[in-house]
């Protein structure tokens, strides 16, 4: 039986792939080399090849490679990550490091010293092999409801396994929706309610059980809100706790306004100095709030040279969504909508970001 | 008679808004147009420029758009991406001018 590592290159262009193949042929190890153009390839070889090593691209169409590197980081804990990416930006490299990746390497970087990028796939390899049969790694700085909202919005099927000290929980997901929860001795809406008041722990996915029964009846947005109140309602008026649970209502009350409304994400963006985007439904939210900006000032610009009136909105579409950029006071909104919504979206955009702001 | 003219001829006019399509290639260069020879060709030209950078703006975002539209109070721009430049069609929103339904099926 093949025993050698497999490394798996995920890069939209191809010429790189071939290139990268090549330079990956002269590793010591000799390990198996896979390539793939899109995400959905990737995962799939990931999930049939046992693959030891991912090195991923971040800028990709569809799938960008923070959004991959956060779906593997959940889906293979055990598996090895490097970025390889033209991206200078300093950002994307904490953001990178930031979602547990083992190294972020430059693609400039990677051709002038590619012994020294050798020399560093072949540590990681060595790790994997030490690392596989003991712990977990999971994902840093993300509360247990962002891993849910997470899991619920890429419409996972998983059963997830959270433990704190010596408790331990479970939630059964199905197609994104939760099918059943187990804590502290309960089951159902209940188990869930008392899971979301710890507040720090370790989980991992394990598989589905797709024939697992069916306890939970509500929607996971439901059960948020319900919990979130039952938090608010049971910590004492005056602590620190109040403040975040109630921060946390509000963000619930957000993500449903937009899910009632069928948007994808919802994205606010001050003026430059004047604070941080907010996001609801995006992961790019630094590239996409720079974006609104430029937009809103370009066109704010355009329109005045062309006295054509004022700027009602701005609206753009490709194959996966449209999106809606207007503004509210002193704040661009860019609402993204999937490519089969309905309506008058300047519309509903606009009720959105008014209930947003409210 | 024309005396109106030799009152108010010398002050400047409401600028016309643009009507027709161009056709830019990737450096903003207009390649085609039907818009009116009367209409500045510098303001065309800076309605090229912006949209492409705009669309080229939303690449670097990684969220690349094939269409993009401006909706002024009195002018709808909408640009098509092709292959670096863009098909603009300029309409202005006039009382006798359908407006066209932003909403689609």
């Amino acid at each position: 039986m093949d025993k050698r590592n497999k490394i798996l290159i995920l890069d939209d262009d191809t010429d790189w792939l071939a290139l990268c193949r090549d330079l990956l042929g002269t590793l010591a190890s000799r390990p198996e080399i896979f390539t793939a153009n899109n995400a959905r390839r990737a995962l799939a070889l990931i999930e049939t090849e046992k693959i030891r090593l991912l090195i991923c691209d971040l800028k990709m169409p569809r799938i960008d490679g923070l959004q991959m590197l956060a779906i593997v980081r959940r889906r293979f804990p055990e598996l090895r990550t490097v970025v390889l990416s033209g991206l200078e930006d300093e950002e994307f490299r904490s953001r990178a490091y930031a979602l547990g990746v083992d190294l972020f390497w430059l693609k400039t970087e990677m051709q002038r010293s590619s012994k020294l990028f050798n020399e560093c796939l072949e540590s990681l390899l060595g790790q994997a092999d030490r690392d596989l049969d003991s712990g977990f790694r999971g994902i840093q700085s993300k509360s247990l409801m962002d891993i849910i909202q997470m899991e619920c919005l890429s419409r996972s099927s998983t059963v997830l396994r959270i433990s704190r000290g010596p408790l331990v929980a479970k939630l059964w997901l199905l197609d994104g929706e939760l099918v059943d929860a187990e804590a502290e001795g309960a089951r159902g809406e209940v188990a869930f309610q008392r899971l979301l008041a710890w507040k720090s722990g370790t989980f991992e996915n394990l598989p589905a059980e797709p024939k697992h029964e069916r306890t939970i009846q509500k929607s996971v947005n439901a059960l948020l809100l319900e919990s979130a109140q039952s938090i608010d309602e049971n910590a004492n008026p005056a602590g620190p706790d109040s403040v975040e649970s109630a921060s946390h209502r509000k963000m619930i009350w957000k993500l449903s306004q937009l899910t009632r409304e069928g948007a994808d994400f919802i994205l606010a963006t001050p003026p430059e100095g004047q604070g941080e985007p907010e996001a609801i439904g995006t992961q790019s939210v630094a590239s996409i709030a720079h974006w609104s900006r430029r937009a809103d000032e370009i066109a704010h610009r355009l329109g005045d040279k062309l006295e054509a009136g004022p700027l009602a909105h701005i609206s753009g579409q490709n194959l996966e969504r449209r999106v809606l950029l207007l503004s509210r006071g002193d704040k661009a909104f860019l609402v993204g909508w999937p490519t089969d919504a309905t309506g008058n979206l300047p519309e509903k955009s606009r009720k959105l970001v008014a209930s947003w702001d409210s | 008679m024309g005396f109106l003219k030799k009152l108010f001829g010398g002050l400047a006019a409401v600028q016309q808004l643009p009507v027709g399509t161009i056709t830019v290639d990737r450096n903003a260069r207009i390649i085609a147009s039907t818009v009116s020879s009367g209409y500045p060709r510098n303001l065309l030209q800076i309605i090229a420029r912006d949209i492409l950078e705009l669309l080229h703006e939303a690449r670097v975002a990684q969220m690349p758009l094939a269409e993009i539209s401006l909706h002024f109070g009195s002018l709808l721009i909408t640009a098509r991406e092709l292959r670096g430049g863009a098909i603009i069609f300029l309409l202005p929103q006039t009382a006798l001018l359908p407006t066209p339904n932003t909403s689609r099926p």
